[in-house]
């Protein structure tokens, strides 16, 4: 076990270098740079500026200066928003987008479940049916369509809950983008769940199980669903690192100060630190989350612990 | 008990301002809510730029000139002043009540620090050029002399000198510029690049900071030691990052916005209609206009050409049909409205529309194009989506009246920026000024031919000359007929082709007291107060 993680976690180490090395080459080639503005600077200004941040010195020279700092864990100043730190923004953006991420996975998986092992249950049915359905319009109407809905009934017109802001994630302000965003998901999770869970009703162990007179209630709850919820286990690590990155039109829409804005502002404004410093954080991030996937399979799934 | 004392004052102020206007009921919770746009790239005055930073720093500091609610320039900090007969020595006296936020008395040795900290090419403000009036400014900008050589200096305590390099008449109004601020030496030795942040940052304005979470919200709390505190209304004043201009209109809806910063095209139709009371639209400073590389082919030389294609677009329909906020059609570079100068206007503005295109028709067929060999040009725009609508406009009319093939191009800003600067693929290209001053020569200058914006690559020494001899110009009246001259010898070389000029635009609650739109949208939240609603 332990020199299984050791062995993921070393391997984690070359990913990162290559994200880093090509991220921040990549960055460098787009046209225009972080002081190129529609005024622009006088020559001498310019100086002063390429020279308060680096940017006169040769091209590897401050690849290897950017390198040797990610190592000692900063990430540099912010060229955009220069009275902070990218290692302060992403400390102040992380916990939002976190909060916001996570709490709209709780919702997907505990919803999506549910309505996966009812329509499981009742295979074919009218009700599973309409479930289906429900989710397939679920996954096929962005939540960038959704969101401006829910505003307008929710905020605008009933004037239940806030139109935007985040108010330090008090609960008002969390519940219409914590719907918008897991709406496609529990529609995602609901399917994945069906399927596996159908699969496991047929098998020979849970048709020993309610020949023994078991009560239908155990039988789901201890024989099926952990073996149907591997697959949504799996699907799991990715969709949450996947939701916490990908949630900027839910931030944009909603107002939300989360790291997802900061970094398409900053690949806008050419925020080389800024762009830089979230691409690796979410690296790291979409690593840790496969490799705590991986973990969790080997704890539920024998199979996986023996090999 | 000081917070007893002034909500006494507070009190006082209220009833007799109650008894003596019109008897106008105030709200009992004194917040504004302001939408704010983009979020602020910064706090620090002297590394400022966009408007958004600018419209907070206007709260948290105030420069040796104000400005009234109508954008008349009127004192600030300073409380008088006298201009040198030659109008190159400006002498300010300050104000004995003013203080800083955490009490101390605001010097002409800030003034001198705060001056010369902006212009230090340590401190790499992207703004410098703002100072370059002041004498020494731009080589000490550069690096060449010490900051100290800086013309500004303080003659004691209350009063400072600055010396410029020659007579400028829209000096004072530099002076409220987030550039020429004053800043707190002590709290900036302190916390250094951290002194801008709440809790740290010393300022001299009506509102001091309370809070700042980026790309949320930041938030002013009234200065009980700024001088005129007592005519503040105020209290607490919010600005939202507000990007998102759909979201923005969304939460003024639900009530959580009392201003929005911006309204979007989209939507004007709907907002005319539902909320045409609380939609403020008045005149910018601000020009739209495209240019045109006149250093390479079709357009090197070719002033006909130019000329045809400008004649060619109907702006009326431009501003009806697409841009529809009451954007004003622009036949001249300088938008109208600023004071002491008469805007030009081309000198086929007066045509009618078919006497019009029937010219342009002529002058496009001397420059050597017909139907059977039709000039074949590229529009190059940022991308944006009204920028796309008035450029395919633009193509679709060129097409109507004179056949023109067209391509469209867009790019994102900064490669946009890019291309147009290198001069090399542009033809037609899209652009915009905002005046950075009340004055035409914030215009006038863009087509200097050693402009860093001039990217029509514009080089008429005669128009250089003029430029040159406005700059040194003391007599107001004979200055202002040199830069009509100038404008008017800009409009007949058509390096660049004015479509319309911008508006400001905006939802104001009705209970919000005290907007007055003013043509450099400078807006100051001690001039406005919250009524009963």
């Amino acid at each position: 076990m332990l020199s299984f993680a050791l062995k993921r976690l070393t391997a984690a180490i070359p990913t990162l270098l290559v994200l880093i090395t090509l991220a921040f080459f990549m960055m460098r080639l787009a046209p225009g740079g972080p002081f190129d503005l529609e005024k622009p600077v006088p020559p001498e200004v310019r100086a002063n500026l390429d020279a308060a941040y680096g940017l006169d010195k040769p091209l590897l020279v401050q690849y290897a200066n950017y390198l040797g700092d990610v190592l000692q864990g900063d990430l540099g100043p912010s060229f955009q928003y220069v009275d902070y730190s990218v290692n302060e923004l992403i400390a102040q953006g992380f916990p939002v987008s976190l909060k916001l991420g996570i709490s709209a996975m709780i919702v997907a998986v505990v919803f999506g479940s549910l309505f996966g092992m009812i329509a499981a249950m009742r295979q074919n049915s009218v009700t599973d049916y309409s479930m289906m359905t429900v989710a397939m319009t679920g996954i096929s109407i962005p939540n960038f369509v959704v969101a401006p809905l829910l505003i307008l009934v929710f905020a605008v017109a009933l004037g239940w809950l806030p139109a935007g802001g985040w108010n330090n994630g008090a609960w008002p302000n969390m519940v219409l983008p914590v719907i918008a965003l897991a709406l496609p998901q529990v529609a995602y999770v609901a399917r994945i769940m069906r399927g596996s869970m159908i699969e496991v009703l047929r098998s020979n162990y849970l048709r020993t199980a309610r020949a023994k007179g078991l009560p239908m209630r155990q039988v789901m709850l201890r024989h099926a669903l952990k073996p149907a919820f591997l697959p949504v286990l799996s699907y799991l690590g990715p969709a949450t690192a996947g939701i916490i990155t990908g949630s900027v039109v839910m931030e944009q829409i909603f107002s939300i100060p989360g790291l997802g804005r900061f970094f398409v502002q900053g690949a806008l404004n050419r925020d080389y630190t800024l762009v830089l410093g979230v691409v690796i954080f979410y690296g790291a991030l979409i690593i840790v989350f496969n490799f705590l996937v991986d973990l969790l399979y080997s704890v539920l799934d024998p199979k996986v612990r023996a090999q | 008990m000081r917070r007893a004392i002034h909500a006494l004052v507070a009190s006082v102020v209220l009833v007799l301002g109650a008894t003596q206007a019109m008897a106008v009921e105030l709200a009992a919770e004194q917040v504004l809510r302001k939408g704010n746009g983009a979020e602020p790239q910064t706090l620090d005055p002297h590394k400022a730029e966009g408007v958004p930073s600018s419209n907070i720093l206007r709260d948290l500091y105030e420069g040796l000139t104000g400005e009234a609610p109508n954008g008349d320039i009127v004192p600030g900090a300073a409380e008088s002043w006298t201009i040198s007969e030659d109008g190159t020595v400006y002498t300010f006296r300050l104000r004995e009540a003013a203080r800083w936020s955490n009490g101390d008395p605001v010097t002409a040795q800030d003034f001198v620090f705060g001056l010369r900290r902006s212009a230090d090419p340590m401190t790499a403000s992207k703004y410098a050029q703002i100072l370059a009036p002041i004498e020494n400014a731009e080589r000490v900008v550069a690096g060449e002399l010490p900051v100290e050589e800086l013309a500004v200096r303080a003659l004691d305590d209350l009063t400072v000198e600055i010396r410029l390099k020659a007579p400028t008449p829209y000096f004072l109004g530099l002076l409220n510029h987030s550039s020429t601020y004053p800043v707190h030496r002590p709290s900036i030795e302190e916390h250094g690049d951290k002194f801008s942040r709440p809790g740290n940052l010393v300022g001299n304005g009506a509102y001091v900071l309370s809070e700042w979470v980026v790309q949320s919200h930041i938030v002013l709390e009234r200065n009980p030691q700024y001088w005129d505190d007592e005519n503040t209304t105020i209290n607490t004043v919010y600005y939202y990052a507000t990007e998102d201009q759909s979201s923005e209109l969304k939460r003024y809806r639900a009530g959580e916005l009392d201003y929005t910063y911006d309204v979007p095209v989209s939507q004007v139709a709907w907002i005319r209609e539902n909320l045409g009371d609380e939609l403020q639209v008045s005149t910018y400073l601000g020009v739209y206009y495209f240019g045109f590389n006149v250093t390479k082919p079709p357009f090197k030389d070719n002033v006909k050409l130019r000329r045809a294609l400008s004649m060619a677009i109907d702006r009326q329909v431009i501003c009806d049909k697409i841009v529809k906020l009451g954007e004003q059609p622009a036949y001249g570079f300088v938008p109208p409205g600023i004071t002491g100068y008469e805007s030009q206007v081309a000198d086929y503005a007066d045509l009618d529309r078919e006497a019009r295109f029937a010219e342009a028709r002529r002058l496009y067929r001397e420059a050597g194009y017909s139907e059977d060999n039709p000039l074949q040009v590229e529009i190059r725009y940022n991308t944006h989506e009204n920028h796309k609508k008035v450029s395919l406009a633009v193509a679709a009319m060129w097409r109507a009246v004179l056949g023109v093939d067209y391509t469209l191009i867009n790019e994102e800003w900064k490669v946009f920026l890019q291309t147009r600067k290198l001069k090399q693929d542009t033809e037609v290209f899209r652009a915009g000024w905002i005046g950075d001053y009340n004055d035409p020569y914030t215009f006038l200058e863009l087509l200097h031919s050693k402009h860093g914006i001039n990217d029509s690559g514009y080089n008429n020494p005669e128009y250089d000359a003029l430029l040159a001899e406005i700059a040194v110009q003391t007599d107001m009246a004979r200055r202002a007929k040199l830069m009509e001259q100038a404008e008017r010898m800009l409009l007949a070389d058509q390096p660049i082709m004015p479509i319309y000029y911008y508006v400001e635009k905006g939802l104001v609650k009705p209970y919000v007291d005290g907007f007055v739109s003013n043509i450099m949208d400078h807006h100051y939240t001690k001039h406005w107060r919250i009524l009963a609603h």
